[in-house]
């Protein structure tokens, strides 16, 4: 039966389960960022180019707590988001909020340029070649499947992920605040009517946003080199995946990520050359049979 | 009218006399162009340091009789930006470009500089085309390509027993050139190659599904023909897939004293690579090093970075020999000039440049220091063996090179 598998598949079964499952992995973060994006943009209609940088900082801010204050992972996982989500507040309350009258272009341009700036600085504070960030003890060693050797820790950040991925949607679309959130983005001045504090339900949004991304980059911490060139690698990509997804679709976001992630582990198998522009190639095919996303509402 | 003639003269006496003075001070000031990575994977391996090491060698070098500038740019590792940089220096009147590490960079800015007659010193690309099908009259090409390090590294690896091979490599014309040079030598010894997977350059930082594929060949050595934190990342991400653990060696290709330093002993001890410089080696590389700490910030120097000071002492010691007039007359002169005379610095020893380009110095094989054996900072290469100079490069005959066979 194996056999007649792989020589349906070309590769030896093992190798195309393993990378599937990898594929997963990278997915879990694609779905992270794309969420955050996701978030955003719905409500505040920015396209937050900031996002790799703040994805960068939380992985950073991960190393600077234990390098500096003795804290581990766990304290990092709680503390990191936090102190990037209110620096993106402190953002959204000097720059962003200043832009929403106006068209996406400068949303787009604004967040891009603090961007780079904050990988610039980071840069030149601590190099490029990044800085070492141990996976923590109880999430150290790895199962062996038989198939290949799984990492206690990547098997984590797909539970994580999708914790994190569902918890938004739960929030969003199953909760009163979730509603007006929802509500807000329809019609903000009926809402306003209604006594809610509209303006400052976007900050909070804007910051939750940043802090997903800041968790991304805890997660990301122990696996890649902590270093400022990080997020500008991924978030081009993770923009792809919200476009195919369709811009501002929750649901879409966190699918389309997972789907995604296994598209390109599956490319790393059969053409690795081409691995880092299938998924630019499933945009523009997307594009053109459906403009709105898989998910989106044209 | 007449006042407006004369006003018009003065106004052009006035002109003409500062560009006149402005040429004579550019006559006497010999120019150098840092071109390098200063923002993206390479930089900590040269980058600012790379620049202070330049710099230090202007400062040493001193007065004789001519003035020194020292510019730099930053390259971001595309051959576009790094051609189009190099022809608007040259065009400026820079008299040498140095550094350009990214082999695909620096084979295009080798073009350019032929192209405009001007010396051209690279320390930082490692495709040893540069010195074989693709060398110039313009060229040099200083401490290190993917030869030397195919031979010092792989051979050893293929000698303690690593006899199958898959390689991991960058794809572009760097990670081509060291998969090529190794494989050769890795036959050659006997071994054998299992195969490869080339990734794309630089956008890859999740190397998991590359290792496992390399894992499912059953070959004993993953040779990783790439560098920087691409190199960290594959070392990392060995380590959590257990791969090392499992008996496979890891053949770190190409790797800096900095990417050890960025890994972190506990997760870089044992790895064998090479370099034709470490700080630690003797009472010379201590005495440059010391000189050199006070400038970069606390990093030490590696061979890419110190041969900025290296090439940089030989340039203007060729300069000085033949007049800043006639060295800025011909890149080809200046470069057969630097090759008539002998090299010795601090950092190399005693050297010469061969007709084909290359800068000849001997390659060290190092093994990276267990943290218990590690006692100060940068405390962290054993040397396991030594190349001599004359037999560490390519022989001349065999690179293919023009100017060899004319």
């Amino acid at each position: 039966m194996l056999d007649a598998i792989e020589a349906f598949l070309g590769v030896p079964a093992p190798l195309l389960f393993g990378q599937l499952l990898l594929g997963l992995i990278n997915g879990a973060f694609y779905a992270m960022l794309s969420l955050g994006l996701a978030v955003i943009f719905g409500l505040l209609n920015i396209i937050n180019f900031t996002h790799g940088a703040q994805f960068m900082m939380g992985a950073f801010a991960a190393w600077m707590l234990l390098a500096w204050a003795g804290l581990g992972y766990w304290w990092a996982l709680l503390l990191s988001p936090i102190i990037v989500g209110f620096t993106g507040i402190i953002l959204e309350k000097l720059f962003i909020s200043r832009l929403y009258k106006l068209d996406h272009l400068y949303g787009l341009l604004l967040t891009l340029g603090l961007g780079l700036i904050i990988e610039g600085v980071f840069r030149n504070e601590f190099g490029s070649s990044g800085l070492p960030y141990r996976i923590p003890a109880e999430l150290s060693g790895a199962w062996d499947l038989g198939f290949m050797f799984m990492p206690i820790y990547r098997g984590w950040v797909v539970v994580a992920a999708l914790f994190f991925c569902i918890a938004t949607w739960l929030i969003i679309e199953k909760t009163r605040l979730g509603a007006y959130l929802r509500a807000a983005t329809e019609r903000a001045e009926l809402v306003q009517a209604f006594g809610i504090n509209v303006p400052r339900m976007i900050t909070l949004t804007y910051g939750a946003g940043v802090a997903l991304a800041a968790v991304a980059g805890v997660l990301a911490a122990p696996i890649y080199s902590v270093n400022p060139q990080m997020g500008s690698n991924l978030i081009i990509v993770v923009f792809a995946v919200v476009v195919i997804g369709g811009m501002g679709s929750i649901l879409g976001s966190i699918v389309t990520g997972f789907g995604l992630g296994i598209v390109e582990g599956l490319t790393k198998v059969y053409y690795p050359e081409a691995s880092a522009t299938v998924i630019f190639v499933i945009m523009a095919i997307v594009l053109l049979a459906r403009p709105a996303g898989l998910f989106g509402r044209a | 009218m007449s006042l407006s003639r004369r006003s018009a003269l003065l106004t052009g006496a006035a002109l003409g006399i500062a560009p006149l003075s402005r040429a004579g001070a550019q006559a006497n000031t010999i120019r150098i162009g840092v071109l390098n990575d200063m923002s993206g994977p390479y930089r900590d391996i040269s980058g600012p340091y790379g620049v202070a090491c330049a710099k230090q060698a202007v400062a040493e070098f001193g007065a004789q009789g001519f003035n020194v500038e020292v510019i730099n740019a930053d390259h971001q590792n595309k051959p576009d930006v790094g051609a189009g940089l190099a022809r608007q220096w040259y065009d400026q009147g820079v008299d040498m470009i140095l550094d350009v590490p990214t082999s695909s960079v620096g084979l295009a800015v080798a073009q350019v500089a032929k192209e405009k007659n001007k010396a051209y010193i690279n320390t930082g690309s490692a495709t040893s085309d540069l010195t074989g099908s693709a060398c110039q009259a313009t060229t040099v090409h200083w401490m290190y390509d993917t030869y030397m390090l195919a031979k010092s590294t792989g051979s050893a690896m293929v000698k303690a027993g690593g006899d199958s091979w898959f390689f991991l490599t960058a794809d572009y014309a760097f990670g081509h050139a060291l998969e090529r040079d190794t494989a050769a030598f890795v036959r050659a010894a006997g071994g054998e190659v299992k195969g490869q997977v080339r990734y794309p350059f630089p956008s890859t930082t999740d190397f998991s599904s590359f290792l496992v594929q390399a894992q499912a060949s059953r070959a004993k050595v993953i040779g990783m023909a790439n560098a920087g934190a691409d190199t960290i990342n594959t070392i990392k991400q060995a380590a959590e897939f257990g791969i090392t653990r499992r008996g496979v060696k890891l053949a770190a290709l190409l790797m800096f004293l900095a990417d050890v330093h960025a890994l972190g002993l506990q997760t870089a001890q044992g790895l064998v690579l090479t370099e034709s410089f470490y700080w630690d080696l003797n009472d010379r590389t201590r005495a440059v090093t010391r000189r050199l700490l006070p400038h970069l910030s606390g990093a030490y120097p590696n061979m890419a970075s110190i041969a900025n000071y290296s090439a940089t002492l030989h340039f203007l010691k060729a300069v000085k020999d033949m007049g800043v007039a006639a060295a800025k007359a011909s890149g080809t002169e200046l470069v057969n000039r630097m090759k008539a005379i002998p090299c010795d610095d601090d950092a190399f020893g005693a050297g010469s440049i061969r007709a084909d380009g290359r800068k000849l110095c001997p390659s060290y094989l190092f093994e990276v220091k267990s943290p218990a054996e590690s006692k100060g900072p940068y405390d962290y290469y054993k040397l396991l063996g030594t190349t001599p100079a004359g037999e560490a490069f390519r022989p001349l005959n065999e690179g293919n090179c023009a100017l060899v066979r004319s």
